[in-house]
């Protein structure tokens, strides 16, 4: 589908805060379905070039893309193996 | 490896799963574990504690999702769930009970015992994982195979009239009825919201992708494609006409609508009322935690 772009820009631009989000891969657990992939709205992923123990590319983030995720969440709920999430803020630490 | 990935062991939604028994045995790109993700975030969100959430299944790819949530689940025999689950819901109506299930067991063999629950109005939550086949068993018509799609056991493509689900429900008395997709997950997520919080029978259909049984007969190359499939061709339409919505896959310039069609209120059935003194049965509402108006 074409992608609709405003051509205005917001009133109240400049005082959005933008989230910035980390994200996290459960390598062992991706089965290569690609919809985190094809579903993130900033092409922040693509395909490793290695592959887990069952022989799957899992997602990694894109050369350039390392400060493009918005901590949108959809991977996250998208995931059909709940093998990849996103944490808030740069500095965050891996969840226990 | 970029150097902006960072490795994990656990997803912080692992507390609502039985995370050693993950993964899980569906396809690549199966459309059940978005849709049971939704269904451990609603009840989070719901506000009833988790150790009153019962989950029950029947047999089928959809009736492992109990075997697989980290809470009270049952597993019963193929196409009775919800009996069983009427069961608990009288018995015990303090307790959250939710029905998940496939298309083949709450339709075909669970056919009359669904239309039953709904014309009673049961205080259950009934979710259909629909994938328009029978997966687990290898990709045979259901009831819900649109017409023309082809499968295991009509490779000439399915001739028979698919049953247009939300209609049927509405039609023998759901109070709350909703189609989404395993790709509008936050819209599922808050029709489970809604669905939890009512009280009576609603119903929620979700369609999901199914790439080895239904979309390799069919010329789907992969899970990815149907979901594309989704995006392009459902409309968001709370107050179409019910009888408007089938599916037919065939028809490209035909859209898949979803939404949330119905939302009324009816009397529960509660057939303890009668064995209470007259001043506890107004209390049955307040007893479960729910108001009737949700």
């Amino acid at each position: 589908m074409p992608v609709i772009r405003s051509a205005r820009v917001p009133l109240d631009r400049a005082s959005v805060i933008v989230p910035a989000g980390r994200v996290y891969v459960i390598p062992q657990r991706c089965k290569e379905c690609r919809f985190c992939i094809d579903f993130c709205p900033k092409d922040v992923l693509v395909t490793s070039t290695e592959t887990n123990a069952k022989g799957y590319r899992y997602p990694v983030v894109a050369p350039g893309k390392e400060e493009a995720c918005v901590h949108c969440e959809f991977c996250s709920l998208v995931c059909p193996e709940y093998a990849i999430f996103t944490v808030e803020g740069p500095r965050a630490e891996v969840p226990a | 490896m970029s150097t902006s990935t960072f490795i994990a062991e656990r997803h912080p939604s692992d507390p609502l799963f039985r995370a050693d028994r993950l993964p899980h045995i569906w396809c690549p790109g199966c459309g059940i574990g978005p849709a049971m993700h939704a269904y451990a975030q609603a009840m989070v969100e719901s506000e009833i504690p988790l150790a009153r959430h019962v989950c029950v299944s029947g047999i089928g790819c959809t009736g492992r999702v109990p075997g697989y949530l980290n809470m009270d689940s049952y597993h019963t025999t193929h196409g009775r769930a919800i009996p069983f689950a009427t069961a608990i819901a009288i018995v015990k109506p303090e307790l959250e009970v939710t029905v998940y299930s496939g298309d083949g067991d709450l339709f075909a063999i669970g056919g009359n015992h669904f239309i039953h629950a709904a014309r009673r109005n049961v205080d259950l939550n009934v979710i259909c994982i629909n994938n328009f086949n029978y997966g687990m068993t290898g990709g045979q018509v259901g009831p819900t195979t649109p017409m023309g799609a082809r499968a295991t056991t009509a490779p000439f493509g399915n001739y028979e009239q698919p049953f247009n689900l939300p209609y049927l429900a509405a039609a023998t008395g759901a109070v709350f009825v909703a189609r989404w997709t395993s790709l509008h997950l936050r819209q599922l997520k808050q029709a489970f919201l809604r669905a939890m919080k009512k009280r009576g029978f609603t119903f929620v259909e979700v369609l999901a992708p199914c790439p080895v049984g239904f979309g390799r007969p069919n010329d789907i190359g992969d899970a990815m494609e149907e979901m594309t499939l989704y995006r392009e061709r459902c409309v968001v339409d709370a107050s179409a006409r019910l009888d408007s919505l089938d599916i037919d896959l065939r028809d490209k310039e035909r859209p898949i609508t979803l939404g949330n069609f119905v939302d009324i209120e009816r009397p529960v059935f509660d057939p303890l009322a009668m064995m209470r003194p007259a001043g506890e049965r107004e209390n049955h509402a307040a007893l479960a935690g729910k108001t009737q108006e949700g």
